[in-house]
């Protein structure tokens, strides 16, 4: 029999034993299956469970309010109250917690407060079930073709349930899914690449990948060689999202911009909340309810890092725009920053949407009408430069195609970029239509993106990239 | 078998909270399920993790957290097929449902399978233990004493003329193993590792810039002691940091073009590893990482041919150093750990390995590289200490920098990029000092180097001596589908390089 009890019962045991002041418990349930494939043959595969427990215990001390956080998975019935009670030990003997508050109290229709008592969701391999057999024909197509495939397929389902001292019992399912092809020719000197993400892989439609793989290695059959420059470039949802990604996750805390250590500080103090950082007027929001990238609705962490207090457990979070019309609005910013400023609270959501109203261009059209430019697929090792502006570097990856006369007239060599995502903002060109999207470079640590396609005038291919 | 490097006297080796846990009883089960079903190799892997992560902003605690992560896997070869599955309930019952779930992962496989799995042979280690050398474990500390430390530093540093803010960050990793397959062998292990950083920050709010500066010192596989004056001397850099952090914002910007660079350890070991250690990861030059990170330009048909660099340029991989990020006793396929040559005179001689790929391209025995870094994850190919060895009568950095006519001294390790080839590379750093004539000339700032691999190393026209030696490394070096992350080590001299490409960064970003 299971040492384990249920992640409900878990919280209402924690919360029982707790002598803190206050005390937060966080149970998640991580269930996940994964197929990996290279050389048009599977490699590693799993299934797995995790649990993951957080305790955070909150004592009054006299200099102030400090938080002891103690993780632990599977913890048994009878290993409860050690864990409590050392929770407040690190509590007890902490200095106060520099964004310290106090917690978060239970609304009338809490977001997440429904089904509380359902059991976790979970996974297995069978998700794939009809992914599986379509692998295994793209495989033998590809071999047939004298080409390869290489990729991976990942679900995951995390519940979360949060309990609080103060009554919040909040519950929340995150499934996760992605689904990465690509085709290299058997010398490697072709290659192409195209990866979706999914809630339930019902809607991976693999032979439409693979037949989409094969016409852009085909593209690739004609070889041209460019040098490093500035050039008109169309750059697909993935792109954008592997360039705005960084920006939302590492650089936007309405902290930094305030203390003048981001790019949004504004000369002579403050931030740029209220800037125009773009004539063209698009919108860069969040929404948890958002249809295909839903998202957990009250904020749950085990830490605070910049933008996240753990003091902000259970916070509802809402709909916000972060750039609208073109102009920055909103930083995300912590209810102990937003006291200190007089600010609103603007707790970071887990999805990210551009768009401009209206436009309805597909990647076909914006190449119809491109005299002379490139058109991406994808980026990799994106890093940042120089915080101060946030410039980027990264390669360009699985095809960089030419464009003369409105139609894809071969492939060119990879190159380097050096760009900042928001200085590209001032410099977009037109806007195509938004649509889910899969960042690869940044798919490790944020799933759920809705990017245009973007036409940049002069993107800077720095350097050239011998790489295939 | 025993190869315990760590029992001091009567000090335990191994943490008796990991030890009484039901390592065996569990492997048994899970290993005779598996074999049951018909599995040619059965592997058992319980891990304890417990990972301890603060930090600071002004002096003041802004997260802390400790946590501690307990679970098992098992990985069967089934029908020629890999199988994996993971579980986090310590009872028979689950061990056995894990084996069954990895037996039918790999008939899911199967199918897609076109390439049978096989491993390369290793002899077999009953009862083996491993526990790397430390003093003082940090864990024994109460938190409150770790965390004053920093404090402590972060208000010396916010006392400095022109330091307006400064992050501190420190996190501890004790990793638990134990290891047990059908052949026979059985592994426990424990090491424990940190990484401290802090970056002192300077904002001019008239301008709306700002700029930082990280310490240096490296992350190491050690105790306590490190942060108490063993083996990194903090008093001295933590006294110098205001100072080079003001000069750096003064600094004037860099004429980009082609420079003469000394590269100080603390900035090469990130060269090394992007565009040594990930480019000979075997796995990764026969195209099983194509989809993540990408290939390599050393294919293994140029094994033993391949122009790497100068003649001046050795490496070699090892998983033995002391202190070294990923030194451990056994792999995570039961593979005892060695040390090897990948670069010799500047030819491409070695890889890492580990058994399945060691079998596939014919190099007979692993080199121990396996390891998965949570017990929900399979073992992958992962890197070892990859370091250059220094000139055994070669020069200081000092009288490496007195040799160069105009060129840059780079200090620090900053921003890094490379190509899924490993060609292209942009590296930036903490400090870059001017040289001119010999002498260091005072900071430069918005500096970028670039090459390609082969050219840079190509270039390397002086290694320092043994004086010059740092073993640095990375906690966090990341691979694989599903996303790992790796501790690991690279040791270097500081290093001249003759005609390298310079960018500015300020020019790159249009201003």
């Amino acid at each position: 029999m299971s040492g384990l009890i249920g992640p409900q019962e878990t919280v209402e045991r924690v919360l029982a034993l707790s002598r803190a002041d206050g005390c937060l418990v966080r149970v998640v349930e991580r269930s996940e299956t994964n197929l990996r494939w290279a050389n048009s043959t599977m490699t590693t595969n799993g299934e797995m469970r995790s649990r993951e427990l957080t305790v955070i215990s909150l004592v009054n001390g006299a200099a102030g309010l400090a938080c002891g956080t103690v993780q632990r998975s599977a913890v048994t019935a009878d290993q409860l109250e050690d864990l409590v009670r050392a929770s407040e030990q690190v509590a007890r003997a902490s200095q106060p917690a520099d964004d310290a508050g106090p917690l978060v109290e239970p609304l009338a229709d809490h977001p997440g407060s429904a089904d509380w008592t359902a059991d976790p969701a979970s996974t297995s391999v069978a998700v794939f079930g009809s992914v599986a057999p379509a692998l295994g024909e793209a495989f033998s197509r590809s071999a047939a073709v004298g080409q390869r495939l290489f990729g991976y397929a990942e679900h995951a389902v995390e519940s979360v349930f949060l309990g609080s001292s103060t009554g919040l019992r909040l519950r929340h399912d995150q499934p996760s899914g992605q689904f990465e092809l690509n085709a290299k020719t058997k010398d490697f000197s072709r290659s192409a690449w195209a990866g979706v993400t999914t809630r339930d892989f019902t809607d991976v439609d693999v032979t439409a990948v693979d037949s989409d793989l094969a016409r852009r290695l085909g593209w690739a059959q004609r070889r041209i060689d460019l040098a490093a420059g500035r050039y008109e470039t169309i750059l697909p949802p993935a792109a954008v999202a592997d360039l705005i990604t960084p920006l939302y996750y590492f650089a936007a805390g309405a902290r930094e911009a305030d203390e003048g250590r981001s790019v949004f500080a504004a000369p002579g103090g403050g931030s740029r909340i209220g800037e125009r950082l773009t004539d063209v007027p698009l919108t860069l929001r969040s929404n948890p309810a958002e249809p295909g990238l839903e998202c957990a609705p009250f904020v749950h962490t085990a830490s605070s890092w910049p933008a996240t207090s753990v003091f902000d457990n259970g916070l509802p979070v809402s709909a916000i725009n972060w750039i609208d019309d073109g102009v920055l609005r909103d930083l995300p910013r912590t209810r102990d920053w937003a006291g200190r400023t007089g600010a609103a609270p603007a707790p970071m959501v887990d999805n990210l949407i551009m768009e401009l109203p209206g436009a309805s261009a597909a990647e076909p059209d914006l190449v119809a009408s491109t005299e002379r430019g490139l058109l991406l697929t994808c980026l990799t090792y994106v890093r940042v430069v120089d915080e101060p502006t946030m410039l980027l570097t990264g390669l360009t990856r699985d095809g960089v195609y030419l464009i003369e006369g409105g139609e894809v007239v071969g492939a060119v060599n990879n190159f380097r970029f050096n760009e900042s995502p928001v200085a590209l903002l001032g410099r977009i060109a037109e806007v195509g239509r938004t649509q889910r999207c899969h960042g690869r470079d940044m798919s490790f640590f944020f799933q759920r993106a809705a990017m245009p396609s973007l036409r940049i005038p002069d993107f800077n291919m720095s350097t050239v990239s011998k790489a295939s | 078998m025993t190869a315990d490097t760590g029992s001091v006297g009567s000090v335990p080796t191994i943490d008796p909270e990991f030890t009484g846990l039901p390592l065996r009883a569990l492997a048994e089960v899970a290993l005779g399920r598996a074999a049951e079903l018909g599995a040619g190799h059965a592997d058992f892997r319980l891990e304890r993790r417990r990972n301890a992560d603060f930090q600071l902003r002004d002096g003041r605690l802004d997260s802390s957290s400790d946590g501690l992560q307990v679970g098992f896997s098992v990985r069967v070869v089934a029908g020629g097929s890999w199988g994996f599955a993971a579980g986090v309930d310590l009872t028979a019952d689950e061990a056995r449902r894990v084996a069954e779930r990895a037996v039918a992962v790999a008939q899911v496989s199967a199918p897609m399978n076109s390439e049978r799995v096989e491993l390369a042979h290793e002899p077999v280690y009953a009862d083996a233990t491993w526990r790397s050398p430390y003093e003082v474990d940090p864990f024994d500390l109460p938190e409150a004493e770790r965390i004053a430390l920093l404090a402590e530093w972060s208000q010396r540093l916010l006392a400095a003329d022109g330091v307006d803010h400064v992050d501190a960050h420190l996190e501890v990793c004790k990793e638990n193993k134990f290891y047990a397959d059908l052949a026979g062998t059985s592994t426990t292990q424990q090491r424990l590792r940190l990484n401290p950083v802090l970056t002192a920050v300077s904002v001019d709010t008239a301008r709306g810039v700002f700029e930082s500066m990280r310490t240096c010192a490296p992350p190491r596989a050690t105790g306590w002691e490190y942060l108490t004056g063993n083996g990194w001397d903090w008093e001295a850099e933590l006294a110098q940091l205001p100072e080079w952090l003001a000069e750096k914002a003064k600094a004037p910007s860099v004429d980009p073009g082609s420079y003469d660079l000394v590269i100080d350890p603390t900035n090469l070991w990130l060269t090394i590893h992007e565009s040594i250690g990930h480019a000979t990861e075997l796995d990764r030059a026969l195209g099983y990482e194509a989809n993540l990170a990408g290939t390599s330009f050393a294919t293994f048909d140029q094994l033993n041919t391949l122009r790497y660099g100068s003649e001046l340029m050795n490496v070699t991989g090892d998983r033995t150093t002391p202190g070294a990020l990923a030194t451990v006793g056994y792999d995570d396929e039961g593979v005892q750990t060695q040390s090897w040559d990948i670069v010799r005179d500047g030819v491409l001689v070695g890889y890492q390995l580990d058994r399945r790929v060691a079998r596939l391209a014919g190099m007979g025995r692993s080199n121990g590289c396996a390891y998965a870094d949570s017990p929900g994850h399979v073992p992958i190919q992962r890197m070892a200490n990859v370091s250059l060895q220094p000139a055994p009568d070669g020069p200081s950095t000092e009288e490496l920098i007195s040799g160069v006519r105009r060129g840059i001294y780079i200090v620090g390790d900053n921003s890094f990029s490379i190509d899924m080839q490993r060609y292209n590379f942009q590296f930036t750093g903490q400090r870059f000092f001017a040289i001119r004539d010999g002498k260091l000339a005072g900071q430069l700032r918005d500096v970028a180097y670039q090459a390609t691999t082969t050219d840079f190393w190509g270039s390397l026209a002086a290694v320092g001596g043994p004086q010059t030696y740092l073993l640095s490394g990375s906690f966090l070096c990341g691979k694989g589908e599903p996303g790992q992350v790796a501790p690991v080590g690279h040791g270097c001299p500081t290093a001249l390089f003759t005609g390298v490409n310079i960018l500015n960064t300020a020019r790159e970003a249009g201003r």
